[in-house]
């Protein structure tokens, strides 16, 4: 899907969150959202979007990408089990 | 007319739980205090004539019909207007009383055409039934004198007091002539309606009934509510289709199909003819109230271009081949089967509608699920309500509405904030206006000054009228106020909610950042303007909110929701009657189609797709094996249709190409995929790009229930065979089979017992407790047998109230020197959001065209005068329509309604959405508005293309004729 859309959102999504003085658990909050409201092959692309240096994420936008590789491999995981 | 079934106890029912005992003509009668000796007499069983009194209508004591002998009482007293007392007694059937009333009708008829036997109100006319009643045998004064009867004298000159039949209105007529100035029309405009635009005019014999000021009905302030056609007696003020047809036979009861109210009405019936849908007065959401659309605007039902015969072609270029259900079935369940071969399980979904039964949309979310093993199934709430169901989850636990209608009885403060009841929740609305005469103070926080704001006998105590896109700082600015002003209801707080989210809200929004002064340029409403509504709205007793898309339709609409929530937590306005958080729906199953699990991440009843037991129950019900990621959401299904991954879609009673935003990004989604599937009535416009045409049925075709904003499930119940062979749940039915996922259904009641049995909040939901109960509000299980009218009470359904920080993000949809004005859509009353049904019927008359609403102030700057054919151009796409210069609107700000295809309203609306749901920021766009003098190109396109769609349809249509 067309990148610069899935960034915009996930901005969006950080602006939320960033109401949290807690940054971690803002970013939580913002993987926690993906996880649970984006089809999985958005994620993919999200996910693979960082890897490649994530432009155009906000900051508070890639430390929630961060976190959202990291459950969605945990799962991956336990699926793989 | 009143309904060919109901009686009429003369007088409302009173709610008293004291009883009073009197004797009515040697009976013994118990009845509430207040109640009228009439509606006492009705109820034992006791008719006493009237004429002025119906209970619809507060008693008016002036047909002098009713009259009594009541003991130790002089003279005759008016039974209507005179409330039983403990031991009275009363004679309603004296030779005296009997003297009297045939006097009054020989008055009466003194003045009335005698033309019983070709009068559409024949059989069902209570003027010529009182005749009978009383005994009416001669007319002692003849008919040669003074009348409203002739239009000519017996001398052959004009009669100065007839007034000839207005027939303006295209669904009824008032004919002045057969008019006995009972004034129940004038008070149904006045108590029912709130519109107040029947007035008597003049006095003694010269009084007669006007519209306006004495205009012809069309151009009159009516809304063509129809509640003076309800109430009238006599045939003074009729349906021109009872006039047309005659008297109905039967009569059903079913649920409107417009909007989130969800009217009760009887369709009154000659065999599967409608003759007249009256509003029903046992109604739980619309005590027997009624608008334009739900009573009039039902001819599209039956509009020659419904078709009703599947078709297929293989390119949008081609002529549409008529086929068989059983080809057109198999055809799609072979390019679905096809396009997963190829492009993988996940290329197809399916978008369920507002407008379906529950019955009907969770069957279309089981075939996506079951039958082509992904949650790609989206609903129109994406693009109107998904925010509410998200912000009210998060704080209060459950995605839903908190209250009844009624509750608005009991509100003290009612808060209004980006809802325009009057137009758009019409009978809710005249409710809300009942409650508003009688008392309640009003707030209204909205960028136009909606007719609610100075409307006969109300006005706001505040019209916050702010800038649009500032609704979640205004509602942090009042959040502030609460919390700084000392305002909370802290034992509320300590009681029912979460201390800790509470405590990180009120140091949140207690910072200077948001107080009214600091925001008073963002929000352009004055500061002092936010104190005072947040004070009366803290501490003018019990205080209720309702909202509408104005709230939810925006980058932020998630977070305005839930700031709502905050507000009503924090004064404690939730958990009884007269408060709470109500957000007032678009569509008639707007609330059930999120409930039935059309969303793609969750299952019916708001259940997540990863929670394993809930997936596990599902899966051992259906007997498959069901993903556990969310599917696409319908603007994410356009992406992966643009990008080539998404290739095939089964649409059920929704026109994307018209409501979505964007349009120009639409139609491309829709061109790039290879089998999209319409099951509509129309030739809609997404029809225009679809392979396969399935024929759907009107809600009059079919059963099933719909569930109202009010969380209230109603029974559909058809009325008519399906035009098309087969009800819509029937449809997805066959192609479920013909994918493979076996289905066997025999009735919706069966589908909706399988939703009980799988959906908690459902448990004690059936067709036939809905039949006893008249209609049921969720949740309805062990717990609330009977359902619940008020949720929250004692304990929110998620334990403590959750307080959620609500950060103003101000929306990147900004005006600069390009693009200086902003827009924002809406809605009219007698058109419904895309307008295929209302556009079909009459309704047109009172708008045929959506207009762009400008300033004066804009509207100079620029040159343009009213009628004026303007370009609005936003960043994604231009439009021409033509200006109406309003006041209501404010200088920088500009307006337009979207009920017709060609005014490429959404060809304007850009891509910018809520940030949790995705739901489309409609009602901000930044634009520049010029003159013009030719439509748009895209218009130009729309026309060219729209042209050689419908020459393809009539190419198919003429080959099946001459075959």
């Amino acid at each position: 899907m067309n990148i610069e859309r899935l960034v915009t959102m996930i901005n969006d999504i950080s602006h939320y969150f960033a109401a949290d003085l807690d940054h971690a658990a803002g970013a939580a909050s913002i993987a926690d959202h993906l996880k649970k409201f984006w089809e999985p092959g958005m994620r993919k692309q999200i996910v693979a979007h960082l890897a490649a240096g994530g432009e155009g994420l906000e900051p508070l936008a890639k430390t929630g990408v961060e976190k959202l590789s990291e459950l969605d491999s945990k799962s991956a995981a336990v699926n793989r089990q | 007319m009143l309904s060919i079934v109901e009686i009429d106890r003369g007088t409302p029912g009173v709610k008293s739980d004291t009883l009073v005992t009197l004797d009515i003509d040697g009976r013994s009668i118990s009845v509430p205090e207040g109640t009228s000796v009439m509606r006492a007499a009705s109820q034992a069983g006791i008719s006493i004539p009237k004429l002025c009194a119906t209970d619809m209508l507060e008693a008016f004591g002036s047909c002098r019909l009713c009259l009594v002998e009541i003991e130790g009482r002089k003279g005759y007293p008016a039974s209507c207007t005179t409330p039983v007392a403990a031991g009275m007694k009363v004679n309603t059937q004296t030779p005296k009383l009997a003297d009297i009333r045939r006097g009054v009708m020989e008055l009466y008829i003194s003045d009335h055409p005698l033309d019983c036997l070709t009068c559409p109100a024949n059989g069902h006319c209570e003027l010529q039934d009182m005749a009978g009643v009383v005994g009416l045998r001669e007319v002692r004064y003849g008919y040669d004198g003074a009348n409203h009867v002739y239009a000519k004298t017996k001398q052959g000159e004009t009669n100065p007091h007839f007034v000839a039949k207005d027939e303006s209105n295209p669904y009824f007529t008032f004919d002045p002539s057969k008019c006995i100035v009972c004034s129940r029309c004038v008070r149904a405009c006045d108590e029912v309606q709130g519109t107040f635009a029947l007035t008597i005019q003049g006095r003694g014999f010269e009084s007669k009934v006007a519209a306006s000021e004495d205009s012809r009905f069309l151009d009159s302030e009516c809304v063509s509510c129809g509640a003076c056609v309800q109430a009238c007696p006599t045939a003074t003020l009729s349906e021109k289709s009872l006039i047309d047809r005659g008297q109905a036979e039967h009569s059903v009861v079913t649920t409107c199909a417009y909007c989130g109210v969800g009217c009760s009405f009887r369709a009154e019936m000659k065999g599967e003819e409608i003759v007249r849908m009256v509003p029903n007065k046992d109604g739980h959401a619309n005590h027997g109230h009624s608008c334009v659309k739900g009573r009039f605007a039902i001819g599209y039902a039956t509009h020659p271009d419904r078709i009703n015969t599947p078709m297929i072609r293989q390119k949008i270029s081609d002529p549409w081949r008529i086929v068989s259900w059983e080809e057109a079935i198999a055809h799609v369940a072979g390019e679905f089967k096809r396009l997963q071969a190829s492009y993988g399980k996940f290329s197809i979904g399916g978008i369920t509608s507002s407008r379906c039964t529950n019955e009907e949309t969770y069957l279309v979310q089981k075939l996506v699920r079951a039958g082509f093993g992904n949650n790609n199934v989206d609903t129109c709430a994406r693009v109107c309500h998904s925010p509410t169901g998200y912000g009210l989850k998060a704080t209060l636990g459950e995605s839903a509405g908190t209250q009844d209608f009624d509750s608005v009885e009991q509100t003290d403060v009612v808060l209004v904030i980006g809802a325009n009841p009057t137009d758009a929740h019409p009978v809710f609305g005249s409710q809300m206006k009942q409650r508003l005469r009688a008392g309640a103070k009003l707030i209204v926080i909205d960028p136009r000054r909606i007719d609610l704001v100075r409307t006969p006998h109300i006005k706001a105590d505040y019209h916050l009228k702010l800038k649009p896109g500032t609704n979640v700082a205004v509602l942090d600015t009042l959040a502030h106020v609460i919390v700084t002003e000392g305002l909370v209801d802290e034992a509320f707080v300590a009681s029912r909610c979460e201390l800790e989210a509470f405590a990180k809200w009120r140091a949140f929004v207690a910072q200077d950042k948001y107080s009214p002064e600091a925001m008073e340029t963002e929000t352009g409403v004055p500061a002092a303007l936010v104190r005072g509504a947040a004070r009366l709205y803290a501490t003018g007793g019990n205080a209720a909110i309702y909202y509408g898309l104005g709230v939810t339709e925006h980058s932020q609409g998630s977070t305005a929701v839930m700031g709502i929530a905050n507000l009503a937590m924090a004064t404690g306005n939730i958990g009884r009657k007269g408060v709470g958080v109500n957000p007032l729906r678009g569509q008639n199953n707007v609330q059930g189609s999120c409930d039935m699990g059309s969303f793609p991440h969750e299952f019916p009843g708001y259940r997540h797709v990863s929670d394993a037991v809930v997936r596990a129950s599902f899966e051992s019900a259906w007997g498959v094996h069901l993903h556990d990621e969310p599917g696409l959401r319908i603007p994410n299904m356009f992406e992966a249709a643009v990008d080539g991954t998404f290739k095939g879609l089964y649409i059920e009673g929704e026109d994307i190409a018209q409501s979505d935003p964007n349009t120009q990004h639409v139609t491309a989604a829709l061109e790039a995929m290879e089998c999209v599937v319409v099951q509509d009535l129309f030739l809609n416009e997404t029809a225009k790009y679809a392979h396969v045409f399935l024929p759907g049925c009107s809600f009059l075709e079919k059963d099933g229930t719909f569930t109202n904003a009010e969380r209230r499930i109603s029974r559909v119940r058809k009325v008519m065979e399906p035009k098309g062979r087969y009800a819509d749940w029937e449809v997805t039915q066959l192609l479920a089979n013909a994918m493979g996922y076996p289905m066997h259904y025999s009735h919706p009641s069966e589908i909706m017992d399988e939703i009980a049995r799988l959906t908690p909040t459902f448990h004690g939901v059936s067709f036939d407790k809905i039949e006893q109960l008249g209609s049921i509000q969720w949740p309805c299980n062990e717990q609330h047998p009977d359902g619940t009218p008020v949720m929250h009470v004692g304990e929110f359904v998620r334990g403590k109230g959750r307080f959620m920080l609500t950060e103003y993000v101000p929306t990147s949809e900004k005006v600069n020197a390009k693009h200086p004005l902003i827009l924002t859509t809406g809605r009219i009353l007698s058109q419904y959001n895309v307008g295929a049904q209302t556009r079909r019927t009459a309704n047109v008359m009172w708008h045929d065209e959506d207009r762009l609403e400008i300033h004066p102030h804009d509207a100079e700057e620029r040159g343009i005068n009213e009628d004026d054919w303007v370009g609005v151009e936003s960043r994604a796409g231009q439009t021409v329509l033509r200006a109406r210069i309003s006041e209501r609107m404010q200088p920088g700000v500009v307006y337009t309604t979207f009920h017709f295809p060609g005014s490429g309203a959404n060809v304007i609306t850009t891509e910018n959405s809520d940030w949790a749901t995705n739901c489309p920021e409609y009602k901000v766009t930044a634009v520049q508005v010029t003159r013009v003098s030719q439509p748009s190109e895209w218009q130009k396109r729309y026309q060219a293309f729209s042209n050689e769609q419908q020459s393809l349809l009539e190419q198919s249509l003429d080959a099946t004729e001459t075959r």
